[in-house]
């Protein structure tokens, strides 16, 4: 309903008003500060800002919470992105000795973009989304959420809309932050399946023995592949689509299920033909017994960008930084709820600025409180006040949940090491 | 670190410690050595052992590093060079050659030498770091594997093994994800419990088991995590060097020595613009199909018909324009009108596209690693995906496509089948060295192709009369076979320089 009515000129008028009551910079910096365990860590961050007409600025670095608020008050970015945590303060590059700023750490990060499967979805091409091809997002999620945990031992990650066409992953993890280059890119490659670009066809290949981690990953692919490949997507419906899959299988099989084909039309029974047709050349074909598997990660594993997740330094879109184009707020994903996600229900700014306008039931006593104290902290508390009372709340929630995961966790590690201490 | 070098040849001090250093053909070059030898040897060993590291570097381009050919030629080399591969010290040595004790002395001291010529810059540092564990993994695997544990006892390596029961537990997991390992060996041999930061080779490749943050390494694959522990040491030892490279520079008799060592063979790397203004935009066109690699042609040819090409490409097209003399204001040029042909208007391309062009030409901020990419770089790094144009086509096409494509550019069906396969033995850069044999129809290019700006400086020499090609081949073959007299980089290059400006001239007087 009003979540339509976003207009990008309107820009310039919601984003202060999102920045003065909305964005919830004590989270955020809680965040950030990490518990406060490393020296400086919030302050050697690097911030980028995107201004009104495109202005871009680098190095941006911030001492307080407070400075944040205030500066990103004034500035009014139209995005935010988050950089590494530098051994100086960024905003003070300039006066190092050339060669000693140097990024230290930073959060490992996946980006995942709906454009890198355009020559496997059919409803929707480059920045446009539809409920169909979110599937592709939600098996994303899934797949890495478990291979980060179960296999690379990761514990706190923070999966965001990134308010058009993607989702992004903060792997906030102190080991993870402390990754090395060439770690974060060997990660990265462990967890892609999908190679090639325009000149590759066949995309997926499979062989003999396959690692657990495709395993569990294939058993994700297979719960959502009949509904959103076969029904949705329809890859086996039109010719142009059935070619396309057919491109992906060797020459014998292929002839086979074009003859096939020509009786058979319902989609569903030709994927299950193409299934059985893969069983029986199991035993007469070295290579391809997994065809069918490579077809279905092919249209539905994910496809990450290495060099996004490579980088130290490399700068990501902030949660609850707004999309320009969209006016939707990228907002924290609740793997809970994870199947009933709509993007298109993610509030836009327009939205939640006007939910803010609506009467206030009880704000009474409230006001009592105000002369008793200082600027900084009714600031807060009015924040806190004003974005419970719109849609954004929910999403703060999960922002919560995670950061109190954290927190017990650091504490966890504290008791830990004292107990280890005392032994002494 | 010390390393007193002087002219008259002492000898070194008490035989016996040195003795216990080089008890094993293999080391991990803790302790820098500690003797004094003269400059001939200095210069004599850096090179040869610069030599090594070069024929390590491409022979893992051509061949795969576990292959049998890989294993013999690099043998052959490593003897012929006087290196140590031999297990024994004590073996006797071949008449008239050299003790197994004198090539573990040689190939202590050679890597410290060039340690000090390697650790000035990033880039340096990564290749001399590749090149080395390239050499390492292979002396390894080489070793007995009572050898093995040998090293790994002399050098204090520990590592976790997994307790039986868990073994039981994970093995099918264990079998599903190492290559060659089965229920007995399971049971019977250990495997090694590493967090997975210490075994990156495996884990990039998903040749291992991960669970929890831990790599479960069976007891064959040790070498991965006895590598990556020589990646940890030789590049902190490396930063550690950097630091005290300036007394060391201060030498004069060693200065020259170290330049040329890290420039001499690097190779050419086109990050000197030479030719700037010599090409006019109007030109590219026919340049494209003529004289770039296909790499490049491809890249070209993507970007007319789509206006755009994403970063990947950008990078490794715009850097090679700027290496075959693009000034930055032809560049910007170049894009833009281009990118305007298509989604991004004049504005948005100044905007955003605009300074990663300037950044390439190093008119923004620092960043030191711009120099057009080598063969190497584009067939190992930054494989393309959905939507990328770049890599290497000879590498990263389906041989199928790239059979289409050699057919739609006239290339004859024999030559065609030379060049796939090349592709299936893996010779990258041959194929494409094939690619310009038959382009330019030649029977031998006359050169070896490590770069496609010397795909392109070859290629116009040659269609502008060749009247230099063999001047250029004598000076580069002579800074190969001559390796005590090293030309001095400097003079060299203008030389070059020189003569390339004057033939470019005549190429486009003829259009």
């Amino acid at each position: 309903m009003s979540t339509s009515d976003y207009d990008p000129a309107c820009l310039p008028d919601l984003l202060p008003i999102y920045y003065r009551r909305l964005f919830p910079f004590s989270q955020y910096y809680r965040w950030l500060s990490y518990g406060g365990v490393s020296k400086n860590y919030f302050q050697n961050r690097e911030f980028s800002f995107t201004l009104k007409d495109d202005i871009y600025v680098r190095y941006q670095s911030f001492t307080t919470q407070n400075e944040l608020d205030k500066e990103i008050q004034k500035m009014v970015p139209y995005k935010i992105d988050i950089g590494a945590v530098y051994s100086h303060r960024p905003s003070q590059h300039n006066t190092v000795k050339s060669g000693t700023f140097q990024a230290l750490e930073k959060e490992l990060v996946f980006d995942i973009d709906m454009t890198d499967y355009d020559d496997v979805r059919r409803c929707c091409s480059a920045a446009d989304i539809c409920s169909k091809c979110w599937t592709l997002m939600t098996i994303a999620i899934r797949i890495l959420d478990r291979a980060l945990r179960e296999d690379f031992g990761f514990h706190h990650l923070l999966w965001v809309y990134s308010g058009r066409r993607g989702v992004h992953c903060w792997v906030c993890d102190d080991a993870a932050r402390k990754l090395s280059v060439a770690a974060r890119s060997a990660v990265a490659e462990y967890l892609s399946l999908v190679k090639g670009g325009e000149e590759t066809a066949r995309k997926v290949v499979l062989s003999d023995p396959i690692h657990p981690f495709i395993n569990h990953s294939l058993s994700v692919v297979e719960h959502y592949f009949q509904q959103y490949a076969i029904v949705d997507q329809d890859i086996l419906g039109s010719k142009e689509s059935v070619d396309k899959v057919l491109a992906l299988l060797t020459s014998h099989i292929k002839k086979d299920l074009t003859v096939l084909y020509k009786d058979v039309k319902d989609p569903m029974k030709r994927w299950d033909k193409l299934c059985n047709l893969v069983e029986c050349k199991k035993s007469t074909i070295k290579k391809g017994q997994y065809f069918d598997k490579e077809i279905m990660l092919q249209y539905c594993y994910p496809r990450l960008d290495v060099n996004v997740s490579k980088g130290v330094n490399h700068l990501l879109k902030s949660p609850f930084s707004v999309h320009p184009k969209t006016g939707r707020i990228s907002v924290p994903i609740d793997l809970k709820e994870l199947n009933t996600f709509d993007p298109f229900e993610v509030p836009t700014i327009s939205l939640i600025c006007e939910e803010l306008e609506r009467p206030r039931a009880d704000e009474a006593e409230e006001d009592d409180m105000k002369d008793k104290e200082n600027e900084q902290e009714a600031g807060e508390r009015r924040r806190i006040r004003d974005y419970k009372r719109t849609s954004l709340a929910k999403y703060v929630k999960v922002f919560d949940r995670f950061l109190e995961a954290m927190a017990r966790s650091r504490k966890g590690e504290m008791l830990k090491k004292s107990d280890l201490q005392k032994d002494f | 670190m010390q390393f007193p070098v002087r002219r008259k040849k002492l000898i070194g001090s008490s035989q016996n410690d040195l003795y216990d250093l080089y008890d094993h053909c293999l080391q991990f070059y803790g302790q820098p050595p500690l003797e004094n030898i003269s400059l001939t040897e200095f210069e004599t060993f850096a090179v040869e052992r610069l030599k090594l590291l070069k024929f390590v570097e491409n022979l893992g381009v051509s061949f795969g590093k576990n292959s049998e050919q890989y294993g013999k030629k690099l043998e052959a080399e490593i003897s012929s060079l006087n290196f140590p591969h031999k297990a024994e010290l004590s073996e006797p040595k071949v008449p008239g050659g050299i003790s197994e004790y004198d090539k573990r002395r040689k190939d202590h001291i050679s890597h410290f030498i060039l340690r000090l010529a390697y650790c000035q810059t990033e880039d340096l540092r990564r290749w001399f770091i590749q090149q080395e564990m390239d050499l390492f993994r292979y002396r390894f695997n080489y070793l007995l594997s009572k050898h093995k544990a040998d090293f790994l006892h002399k050098n204090n390596l520990k590592y976790e093994t997994v307790s039986a029961e868990e073994k039981k537990n994970l093995q099918d997991k264990l079998i599903a994800s190492s290559y060659g390992l089965s229920g007995a060996k399971v049971q019977e041999y250990d495997v090694y419990k590493v967090p997975f930061q210490d075994a990156l080779d495996l884990v990039r490749t998903r040749k291992v088991y991960l669970l929890a943050g831990n790599a479960y390494i069976p007891h064959y694959e040790i070498v991965t995590i006895v590598l990556n522990d020589f990646r940890t040491r030789l590049s902190k030892a490396l930063a550690m060097t950097a630091r005290s490279l300036p007394v060391v520079q201060s030498d004069e008799r060693l200065q020259p020595l170290l330049s040329h060592l890290s420039h001499a063979y690097v190779g050419q790397d086109y990050s000197i613009q030479k030719n700037i203004g010599k090409i006019s935009l109007e030109q590219i066109d026919a340049l494209s199909v003529k004289s770039f690699p296909l790499c490049m042609r491809h890249l070209h040819k993507a970007l007319r018909e789509n206006h755009h090409l994403r970063h990947g490409g950008r990078m490794q097209y715009g850097l090679f324009l700027k290496g075959i003399g693009l000034s930055l204001e032809q560049a910007l040029q170049f894009w833009r009108s281009e990118f305007v042909k298509g989604k991004v208007d004049a504005d948005k391309f100044d905007k955003a596209y605009a300074y990663s062009v300037r950044h390439m030409f190093g008119k923004e901020g620092k960043r030191t690693d711009y120099t057009p990419y080598s063969c190497m770089k584009v067939i190992l790094s930054n494989p393309p995906s959905q939507g990328d144009y770049h890599g290497c086509p000879f590498r990263h096409s389906d041989p199928e496509l790239l059979k289409q494509k050699l057919q739609n550019y006239k290339v004859s069906p024999s030559g065609i089948n030379q060049i796939l396969e090349l592709v299936k033995g893996m010779h990258y850069q041959l194929a494409c060295q094939k690619y310009f044999e038959l382009t330019h129809n030649v029977e031998d290019a006359g050169f070896s192709l490590n770069h496609p700006n010397q795909y392109f400086t070859e290629s116009h020499k040659l269609l502008s009369g060749g009247r230099d090609i063999k001047k250029e081949v004598d000076v580069s073959q002579k800074s190969q076979e001559n390796p005590a007299n090293v030309p001095r980089p400097s003079q060299a290059n203008s030389k070059q320089a020189h003569e390339e400006m004057g033939d470019l001239d005549s190429f486009f007087q003829d259009e």
